[in-house]
């Protein structure tokens, strides 16, 4: 076999490895994949009233229910990927401590089939939540009036940003010297450029700063781009930005995780 | 010996963590099919020398071959050839002990069928077969020790790298894991041992190295070691003090303390060395409450090759002490 399908076999393995722990220990997997429901349901139905009334009011249209739910879906989705860099990091940091992975480093296998192992896994646990978002929230009344090639282009978007968050967490977690401390590391990402984003109320309702801030990161071309897949706004140029964005974090994060992952490992 | 009979050969292997020096200049020739023990206290750098040659940390000098697979440039080609069991235990404790041979398996790239058929085999060699479903994390030390060992096993390495190995474990399974190992230097594999145990070397080892502050300061087989090493005694402990003073005047005297009313006096522990320590004692009509037999153990071959503390004043009793000073 050659050293490529070798590197498959052995990603395949670490994978079901990673599953089966996910299985194993089901309640933080399934407070992953449910947690940005929860939000989706606090935002929707705690928050939603007053911030529709006021989206509306400054749009000068006539509030109605209902309307807020459309805006927010997209920035949940874009929650729902950042919150995934969190279980990653943890899992890596705390993977990184156990005799296991010192046994992996001396044995012939493709070294990357560690990390790759624990990106797949996190992929698909992520994407499993956000499909679970995009269910409760057809079952709110959210309605869009996205084409087939609409919506698969927004799965496409929302796997590759993914991708690039999670090999970011992944990097996150090899720095970090402890869980916990990976766990804090991840929650600029995770919590705080969430919130500093188009995801919940329009930009132009944040002071000014915040707003310059809020319409060039990252985040929010991502959540505009699926805004306009979903519910036909105007995307302009952040498709392409939404997608070097991606292809930055995502290889600037894989190449920091390679070069962590292949430091000696700290003396105990 | 050509270089093709050595399973391992180091020369002048360094390690520095900042400014502390882990190894300082390790040469290492190691027969194949042998077992070797390197022996030390913690911190002398044991397990760091298990790291480098299993190629999990660089070296910061020297070089090193396994199986003549250079550590650098081969390090996949020495990954191929060795097991490591660690100190630390590296099983994954959210899987079954069997789902951890599979997943060895599965990395070693053995057909499906095959890699059954190792672990069962494994399972059934190391008494695990009845805790095959269970996972890692609910096992005694132990069982997780030898549920390591089976895991090294499965790519059927040529070297084997065990680092102290009974190491926090009762006595039950420590006897147990020698028998395990010695069944492993029957099957023609290297053994590279390390253990702060000198009865554990002196059980299993063909030859043994002591290390110490990143040196090695002693080489040779158990009985090498021993006969170059001084320290048996005897402790006598008398009743009175004047007992004392008798016993002192008739034997070779050794240090003595007239807090404890003991005497030490030097002897290799034999049976027949005791008697007539008795024997001579009974005869001059000097009463002895206690007797306890000394023999050399890591304390001794360590302190006889590094120089030991200074000799105690003859009124401090600690164990160390009392043993240096016997010197």
């Amino acid at each position: 076999m050659s050293t490529l399908s070798y590197a498959l076999t052995d990603s395949t393995t670490m994978l079901r490895r990673n599953l089966r722990h996910a299985l194993r220990y089901p309640g933080m997997t399934i407070s992953v994949i449910g947690g940005p429901v929860i939000m989706l349901l606090l935002f929707n139905y705690v928050f939603g009233g007053v911030i529709g009334h006021g989206m509306a009011v400054g749009a000068g249209t006539a509030p109605h229910h209902g309307s807020y739910l459309n805006y927010l879906v997209p920035g949940i989705l874009l929650m729902t990927i950042a919150s995934g860099s969190m279980p990653v990091a943890v899992a890596v940091c705390t993977d990184m401590r156990e005799g296991i992975v010192a046994r992996f480093r001396t044995m012939p296998i493709s070294r990357a089939s560690v990390l790759t192992g624990h990106v797949v896994g996190n992929v698909l646990v992520t994407m499993a939540s956000a499909v679970l978002v995009v269910g409760v929230a057809l079952a709110l009344g959210f309605r869009s009036g996205a084409s087939l090639l609409e919506w698969v282009a927004a799965f496409g978007l929302t796997a590759l940003v993914t991708l690039a968050v999670t090999w970011l967490g992944v990097g996150l977690g090899l720095a970090s010297p402890t869980p916990e401390g990976a766990s804090n590391a991840v929650l600029p990402i995770s919590l705080l450029l969430p919130f500093l984003s188009s995801a919940f109320v329009p930009i132009n309702s944040l002071p000014t700063g915040l707003a310059q801030f809020a319409e060039y990161q990252p985040f929010t071309a991502f959540i505009e781009t699926m805004r306009g897949l979903l519910l036909g706004s105007p995307i302009g140029h952040n498709g392409i930005l939404a997608v070097a964005w991606a292809v930055v974090i995502g290889f600037g994060g894989y190449a920091w995780s390679k070069k962590l992952f292949h430091r000696d490992p700290v003396a105990r | 010996m050509s270089p093709s009979q050595l399973a391992i050969e180091a020369t002048g292997l360094r390690k520095a963590y900042g400014e502390k020096v882990v190894l300082d200049g390790i040469d290492l020739a190691i027969p194949a099919g042998t077992v070797f023990s390197l022996l030390g206290p913690n911190g002398a750098g044991k397990t760091t020398t298990v790291q480098i040659l299993s190629t999990l940390i660089g070296a910061d000098g020297g070089s090193a071959r396994v199986i003549g697979h250079d550590l650098v440039d081969a390090a996949d080609d020495v990954r191929g050839v060795i097991g490591v069991t660690g100190q630390f235990s590296a099983v994954d404790h959210l899987l079954t002990a069997e789902e951890n041979l599979l997943l060895m398996a599965d990395l070693h790239h053995l057909p499906r069928a095959e890699g059954r058929r190792r672990a069962a085999q494994l399972l059934e060699q190391f008494d695990l077969v009845d805790v095959a479903k269970k996972m890692a994390a609910t096992f005694s030390g132990g069982m997780r020790r030898r549920l390591d060992l089976a895991m090294t096993l499965v790519g059927r390495p040529k070297v084997i790298f065990l680092d102290e190995p009974t190491t926090g474990l009762d006595p039950r399974s420590r006897r147990a894991m020698w028998e395990i190992i010695r069944g492993l230097v029957a099957d023609g594999v290297t053994l590279f041992l390390t253990t702060q145990y000198l009865d554990e070397a002196d059980q299993l080892a063909d030859r043994i190295a002591v290390l110490d502050h990143g040196r090695l300061v002693a080489q040779g087989t158990p009985a090498e070691l021993k006969r170059l090493v001084p320290g048996g005694h005897l402790v006598l402990h008398f009743p009175d003090a004047q007992a004392l003073d008798d016993a002192a005047r008739l034997l070779p005297a050794g240090p003595r303390d007239d807090n404890a009313l003991t005497l030490q006096t030097p002897s290799d522990g034999s049976a027949h060395a005791v008697r007539t320590v008795l024997d001579r004692l009974d005869a001059a009509g000097i009463p002895v409450e206690q007797l306890t037999v000394h023999t050399p153990d890591l304390d001794d071959v360590f302190f006889a090759f590094t120089g030991g503390p200074t000799v105690p004043t003859q009124t401090t009793t600690t164990d160390n002490e009392t043993k240096a000073a016997a010197r």
